[in-house]
Order: structure tokens, then sequence, then C-alpha cells
């Protein structure tokens, strides 16, 4: 019997969550159509992602109901939520890190005969659904060798393996090409047309536009509305947002470079430990101070690697690193830097945070051993505390218990928004930015992109690595494109063009020698 | 998953107190099963004389409790000081041996010290023996990358091994009694507490082993707290712990950290071992016997029980001990002595066992939550 009016598959009435210090949703409905895609959209730390932690079973409400299908259901727990055939790909991805993405995905779900687990059958399945949604994933490889892009698709696979009627997206495109993005908006526009109804999280107005039928807005944890997409523009639902108007374009004077490199690299290459082939071949370039040096390429194509070999996190196995005219290429990470290298890292969960100290600890990550935050062998709590509310109010980040949070608790954006800030404040002479606006509101990313310019206008050298086609063309005076490990081409960046860059990155064209 | 939500009004200590106290309670329940089981008819007074623990001794007793704390606050806190560095050290029954032979050693024939002091220098012989004792695994996993425990375990087997071959080859045997000679000039001072905890029996002072040893391992924890809590050290330490990526990733030397932390390790386990063997006539000796100490390995439920938290160490090892005691004391009814280990034993570890189960604790009590939501509710829940 199906009484529920206007044929909402899920409805989410009165919905609110307190956690400690802030109401994380306060009175929210939600209600989602059946086989419609319905964007939510909100600021870093409005409560998106709490809701939908909310539907999947991973926080009870305060108070509130969820009808499915017009009826109320008590969602103890993911797999009550998978048994009403709820499934989500999470923002910050639940995989286990030292399993294969093959073992990820099955989990639980294995193909299993007379108790014995059918590791070929498994195989099949998931390459199979690998190929029809063409997201890329070796399934051999370990997650704790993977990058951020390949853990994003293994998570949507795990999904999608489960062959649930409702799926939640938070956040899938934050790390994917544009590539990759137009495939996966491609894949949820014919699940829905299959009949599958569709919750997407993302910060990107366009990727809305293209995608979801409706969207509601949060902010602050209250819902300003549920709008129908097509009848809404982009400014629209930015001002619903922020509360502001957002001023998208950047203007940028033209780089004044120093006159020595700040960052030199000379044939570098790095080796994984299981593979010979190399992931960083024979790489060479320079950044100077007052310039943005943009590293573009899809995922998987050795940016990762080239990041963190110059943040001295990985050996390199030949070439040379030099910063500020001092060869790093066997230093150990302190002392980089304290040559002045600052390094917001792709992976912001695993390198970038200690996820249960509090903020304050987090933001003094890179100078706690210095004074004054050191004296005499023991902490200042006082200094941190200062140094913390500072850097909190310049970036606006957002913790419901000030400074003493655990970062655990931060929302997504927040959490970058800590270490970005902690990054920048470094006052480094060379910045390696690794996807700086991953996962961050439009207001905020126009924040950062305006903090980044501002910082290669005081003469800092900075190495921006994005897989944002469109933050590449903004923000960059050079890029590379890199491909396969090697440097693929050269362009200016304010003459660069985006269908050129693309084509690139997907490896057509010649090579520079 | 919102543990700390609901937990945060009570404060996150008294929450974690909350459930090691329920965690004992699990044990004793277990216990209590086994006392049944082997003698029925004395089980209810039997659990009475365990709960009485320390107290059944009057003021002995309670020194006893105290005396027997005395190395398990030490292994407690050298066991805990590595989980807080995400390591595990299972090696404090050999770095207490190494660093009790090494003080009776020095206690021994380390004739230049003035008699007054030969305590001091022993107890620091044994600090400085089991340092090593525990630097070894950590100089193995930080080069070779060998697990922890498999390295704590082989010197468990070495130190052991190797103490009974030294005690016999050094003029610190008793062959008569197969054990270590009584430490009469290097005895750790009593400190007067002999004249607090004691029993009558008619004019003669029954007094309790307890010494300054028990001033000395409650400091021991307190500077343990300080550099966990205070210090740039503790800061990196714990970093290490959380996030060894992180912390690499911050530049702090994870390689030094891991060895640094395992050598302090060793060095409190030295100490305990120390503690607890520089003993005159009526205390206790190493006995050449081919088994580990019961007090190293007991310093791991002791840890988990005080969540790894010096102060909380403090209070799981006297329980530890109080319960131990209460075993003593079970030897007035008939239970066997073998019987009676067994039940400390399993009260002890199944309370720690128990702690680790704090999530099905959790789980629980969202359960009961949720039961309580749907009564408000009312019908018109579709069951899951
Ligand atoms: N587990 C938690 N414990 C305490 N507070 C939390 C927890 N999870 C979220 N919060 C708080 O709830 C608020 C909403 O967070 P949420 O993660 O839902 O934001 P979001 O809309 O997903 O933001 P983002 O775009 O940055 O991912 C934030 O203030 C956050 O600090
Ligand atoms: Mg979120």
């Amino acid at each position: 019997m199906n009484n529920a009016p206007d044929n909402f598959i899920i409805e989410m009435l009165g919905i609110t969550k307190d956690f400690p210090g802030v109401r994380a949703n306060d009175d929210i409905t939600l209600r989602l159509r059946r086989g419609e895609i319905h964007a939510l959209l909100g600021e870093n730390g409005a409560g998106k992602s709490t809701l939908m932690s909310i539907l999947f079973g991973l926080y009870r409400p305060d108070k509130g109901v969820i009808l499915k299908n017009g009826r109320a259901v008590s969602i103890s727990g993911p797999n009550a939520a998978n048994a009403l055939g709820i499934g989500m790909v999470h923002q910050h991805f639940k995989l286990v890190h030292n399993f294969t993405a093959l073992e990820n995905i099955v989990m639980g779900m294995e193909p299993t005969r007379l108790g014995l687990l059918r590791t070929d059958q498994a195989r099949r399945q998931v390459l199979a659904l690998s190929e029809k949604y063409g997201l890329r994933i070796d399934p051999d490889a370990k997650i704790e060798d993977s990058t951020v892009g390949a853990q994003q698709r293994v998570e949507i696979l795990k999904m999608l393996y489960r062959e649930n009627e409702i799926l939640i997206f938070d956040e899938p495109t934050a790390v994917l090409t544009p590539g990759e993005i137009g495939d996966l908006t491609r894949i949820m526009r014919s699940l829905a047309d299959e009949g599958k109804s569709i919750l997407f999280i993302t910060h990107k107005l366009n990727e809305i536009k293209q995608t979801a039928q409706r969207c509601t807005v949060l902010r602050k944890g209250r819902s300003v509305g549920t709008m129908i997409v097509k009848d809404t523009s982009v400014e629209t639902m930015s001002e619903l947002m922020v509360g502001r108007r957002v001023d998208f374009s950047i203007d940028k004077t033209p780089a004044k470079p120093s006159p020595s490199p700040m960052l030199r690299v000379e044939r570098l290459t790095v080796k994984s430990g299981r593979q010979q082939k190399p992931l960083v071949r024979d790489v060479s370039f320079e950044v100077y101070g007052g310039e943005i040096v943009c590293v573009a390429g899809v995922d998987g194509n050795g940016q990762s690697e080239l990041a963190y070999a110059l943040a001295g996190l990985i050996p390199a196995d030949a070439g040379r690193i030099y910063i500020a005219g001092k060869d790093v290429t066997r230093s150990p990470v302190r002392a980089r830097n304290m040559l002045g290298l600052a390094h917001i890292p792709e992976d912001r969960q695993r390198y970038g945070l200690v996820l249960d100290y509090s903020v304050e600890e987090n933001l003094a990550l890179k100078s706690y051993f210095r004074s004054p935050f050191q004296r005499r062998g023991f902490l200042s709590f006082a200094v941190m505390r200062a140094h913390a509310e500072r850097l909190m109010r310049g970036f606006d980040v957002r913790a419901a218990q000030g400074p003493a949070t655990r970062a655990r608790s931060l929302s997504g954006g927040n959490q970058q928004k800590a270490i970005i800030a902690r990054e920048i404040s470094e006052l480094p002479n060379v910045l390696i930015a690794v996807q700086p606006t991953r996962g961050l509101d439009v207001g905020a990313a126009e924040y950062i992109h305006r903090r980044l310019l501002a910082a290669r206008d005081e003469g800092k050298a900075i190495l921006l690595v994005t897989l944002d086609l469109d933050e590449a063309l903004a923000m960059s005076d050079r890029i590379f494109v890199i491909y396969e490990g090697a440097f693929a081409a050269e362009f200016d960046g304010v003459k660069a063009d985006a269908r050129e860059l693309g084509l690139r990155m997907a490896g057509s064209g010649k090579r520079v020698d | 998953m919102d543990r700390r939500g609901r937990f945060a009004p009570l404060g996150a200590g008294l929450a974690s107190a909350a459930s090691s106290i329920i965690a004992i309670l699990v044990g004793l329940a277990v216990g209590f099963a086994i006392l049944l089981a082997t003698n029925p008819a004395q089980a209810v007074r039997g659990l009475g004389v365990i709960a009485m623990g320390g107290f059944n001794g009057g003021m002995k007793g309670i020194g006893q409790v105290l005396y027997y704390a005395t190395p398990l606050i030490l292994t407690g806190l050298s066991v805990g000081f590595c989980f807080k560095t995400g390591l595990f050290n299972i090696g404090a029954p050999g770095q207490m041996i190494v660093g009790a032979f090494a003080g009776i050693w020095v206690g021994t024939n380390a004739s230049f010290v003035p008699p007054p002091l030969l305590w001091a220098a022993a107890l620091l012989a044994a600090a400085l023996a089991g340092t090593l004792w525990g630097a070894i695994p950590g100089l193995f996993k930080a080069m070779l990358n060998v697990h922890e425990v498999i390295a704590c375990i082989m010197c468990n087997y070495i130190g052991m091994y190797g103490v009974n071959y030294l005690i016999k080859n050094s003029n610190v045997y008793d062959p008569l009694k197969n054990q270590t000679i009584d430490m009469t000039r290097a005895a750790i001072p009593k400190a007067g507490l002999d004249n607090i905890f004691f029993s009558l029996k008619g004019r003669f002072h029954d007094a309790s082993s307890v010494n300054a040893g028990i001033f000395i391992a409650l400091i021991l924890a307190i500077a343990m707290h300080v550099v966990l809590n205070r210090t740039v050290f503790g800061y990196e330490l714990k970093a290490c712990g959380l996030n060894r990526f992180a912390s690499r990733y911050a530049g702090i030397r994870e390689k030094r950290g891991v060895m640094l932390s395992l050598a302090i390790a060793g060095g409190l386990s030295g100490i305990a071992g120390g503690l607890m063997f520089l003993a005159p006539a009526g205390g206790l000796h190493i006995t050449v016997v081919e088994t580990l100490l019961a007090q190293g390995f007991n310093g791991i439920p002791v840890a988990l029980l005080g969540l790894s938290n010096p102060i909380g160490i403090i209070f799981s090892a006297l329980f530890v001990a109080y319960i131990d005691q209460g075993g003593y004391y079970l030897q007035r009814l008939e239970y066997m002595p073998q019987i009676i280990d067994v039940i400390i034993a399993v009260i002890i570890y199944f309370s720690a066992f128990a702690l680790l189960m704090r999530q099905a604790i959790d789980a629980l009590r969202s359960r009961l939550n949720r039961r309580a939501d749907k009564r408000a509710r009312g019908a018109g829940e579709e069951p899951v």
C-alpha cells in the first residue's frame, strides 16, 4: 500500500540534532521523490553530512521522524539502512586501509558458495560494474597505497555494488577530474531513470544545474527552502546558501617572479615500493617567488607522489630537489619545513590532521616545538589557544566548542580550512597546495583563492596541484600537464585554453622534451 | 557513534571511570561463577572475602595492598605509556627481571657507595638495565620494522633465562633456597610506613612489607601525567600514537619516538623490578624458576583498566592489588591455592576484557534509548 502523497519515497520530518555546543540540524524537513535527483546545498558546517548520516543510521535524531513510503521507520544503524535500501557514499570514506579495493567493495556482501569465498565471481562483478560506469580502479591495489581520487571511486563502487534504491552521495565530486565528474553525473542520471532516488551533496553549483531536479538549501542547521533547479539561477542558489552575493571573478595582477627560484626540481624520479614502473618520471621545473605554478592532470598520473616527494614524505629515487637554493633531496620533513616549506596535503584526514587532537593542537602541528609555543620543553597552552583563535577567526574555521573542539567533529570543509590556515600562516617560502579547495563551499573557496593570490603577491612560491580545470585556469601563472608521471605540456596561465588543456591531460598530443 | 555527544554533560573522565567500574563488576560476576562451580557452599562467603580485599587483614592488609600495588603501578605505567604511543609493550616481565637483577647485583657489590645510599644506587641500576632491555625491541622496531610484540616476547625469555644463569653464577645466589640472597643493606627504606601499617598479634608488631616504593611509584605516575599532557615530548609521542602519518607530516621523528617510548617503558618496568626485589629477609626474592613474572603481565590489565591514563593507572593498580589480597585471604576458606589463582586472574582479566567490549555496552545503551524513543512516539513503527 502506498499512501504517500506525491510519491515521496523518503520524508525526513522536523529533524533536529544537537552536538555539544551546536545544533547541527534544526527542525529540517526534506522530502525525496521517487526517481529524482535531489541536491543538498549549504555552507561548510551547515549540517548536510549530519542530516545524511541520520538518514543512513549513523546518528539518531534528537527530534523528528523519518518516513519511508509514508510509514515511520527507525534506522538504528548502517545495517538497518541497508535493509531499507539506503546506501551512502561518505564524505570521509569508510574504507579499510590495509584491504584491497576489491575487498573493500564486496565486504559484507561477499558471494560465497558452501561457505567459501568466491573471489573470482566477486572480481568479475566488480570489474563489470567499474566498466559499466567508467570508474577506473585497480582491484588489487591496497587502499593505503591509493590516491584520494582512487579511494573516491572505490567508495562509489562500494555503494553501487549494494544495489540500493535510495542513494546518498556526500560530496562525491570533490576529488574527481572534470571528465570523471561528467561520467558520474551521467551515472546518476541513468540510475534515476532506472527509478532510484538520489540525494546529492556538492558545492559545485553547475553540477547541481546539470543533474538535479530539486535542491534543498541549508544554512546554519536550518532549511532555507527547497527549489526547482531549472527555475533558479546559480547566483540565487549561492546567495540563499551564503546569505550574501558571491563574487566569482578573480582579478589577478601579472606575476612578478623573484630573480631566483624558491623551489627547483631536477630530473626527479619516484618509484613506488612494489611496482618498478616509476610514478614520477624525470620531472624538472622551477617555481619562483611571486608566482603560482600549477600541475594539472587526471588523478593517478603521479601528481600525488610528486607532491609527497617534494614534502619529504616519500623518498626520491633519482634527481634533486632544492628549496631556497638548498639541496633537500635527502633531508627529513622537519628540515624542509624549517627552510620554509608548507604543504596542504591531498589527504586531509590521513596527513593533515591528528583527528583526536583538538583544533588548537592541530593548528600548532607545525610550530609546537618553536618558541613561544614551547618553553623549556613544556607546551604553552595559552599561546596555542591564542594562535588558534586568531587563525580560526582569520579563516572562518567554525568549530562548535571553539579551539578545544576535537578536529574529528569538525565538518569536512572546516577541517580543510583549518589545515589551510595553519599552512598559510607558517609564512612559507614555498607552499605546495594539493587540491586546496577540496570540499569548500563557494564562499570559502573564493576566500582561499584570494588568500593564495595574496601570498603569491607577497612573493611566496606556490605549487598548486589540482584536478579542477577551472581552478587551474583561474589561479595559475604557468601550468604543467602531468601525464603518466611525466610533464606532457606547459601552458601560460593567462593564454591557456581549457579545451586544449583537457586534451593534453587525457594524453593526446606530443610531449615536451 | 555519538558516544561523545551523549556523555558530554557527564564529562569524559567520569564516563571513562564509569565504564571501568562496570568492567570490574563484570569481572567479579565471572569470578563468582567460578567460586560457585568449585565450592558452592562457600561461594557467597568467598565473594565477600574477595570483595573485602585488603581490608581482611586490618592495617597490615591495607599496607600489603600498597606494597603489591607498587610494582603494578609502574608496569601499568610502562604498558600504558606505550599504548599512548601506539605500541604494545608486552615486555614488562623481562624488563622487570633484568632490572631487578641489576639492582640486586649493585646492591650487593657496589661497596664504594655509602650504605645509606646503596638502595638508591641499586634502584638506579635497575632503571638503567630496564631501559636497556626496553630499548632493544625499540631498536628492532625502528630499524628493522620488527613488530614490538615479537621482540618483547623474545626479550622476556632471554631476560628470564639470562638472569637465572647470572644469579647462579654470581655472589647474589642463595643455593639452599634457590633464590637471591636477602638485600638487608640495600633494602628500600620503610620511611616509617611500618609504624602505620601493622597488625598487633598480642604485643608483637606484625608489620606489612610496604615501603617508600609506593611514594616513588606515585611520583612517577604524576611525572608521567605531566610529561604526556604538558610537554613537547608528550605531544609528539601522542601524535605518533594517534596518527603516525600526520606526525611524519609534522616532521616528528617517529623512529626516535618509538625507541624512546619503549626505552622509557623499560625503565619504568626495571624500577618496578627493583622496588619489588630489593627486599630484606621477609620480602620477595627472585627465585630461579622458569616462569615470567606475573606482575609484568598484570601491567596490561592495569593499563587497560586505567585507560592508559597515569592517574587512572594508580587506581587500577590499587584495585588489582586489592583483589589479589582478597585472594590471599580466600585461603582461609576451603579453596585450593591453584583455584584461587585462577579466580583472581579471571577477575582481573575479565575486567580488562569487559572494558574492551565497551562498544558492546554502548550498543546496548543506545538500544535502550531507542526503545524509550519508541515508547514515547507510540505505534506506527515499522520493524527493521
Ligand atoms: N560527530 C560530531 N560531533 C560533534 N559535532 C559534530 C559532529 N559532526 C558534525 N558536528 C558539527 O555539526 C555541524 C554540522 O556539520 P556537518 O558535517 O553536517 O556539516 P556539512 O554541512 O556536511 O559541512 P561540509 O560542507 O564542511 O562537509 C558542524 O558545526 C560540526 O562541527
Ligand atoms: Mg559534510
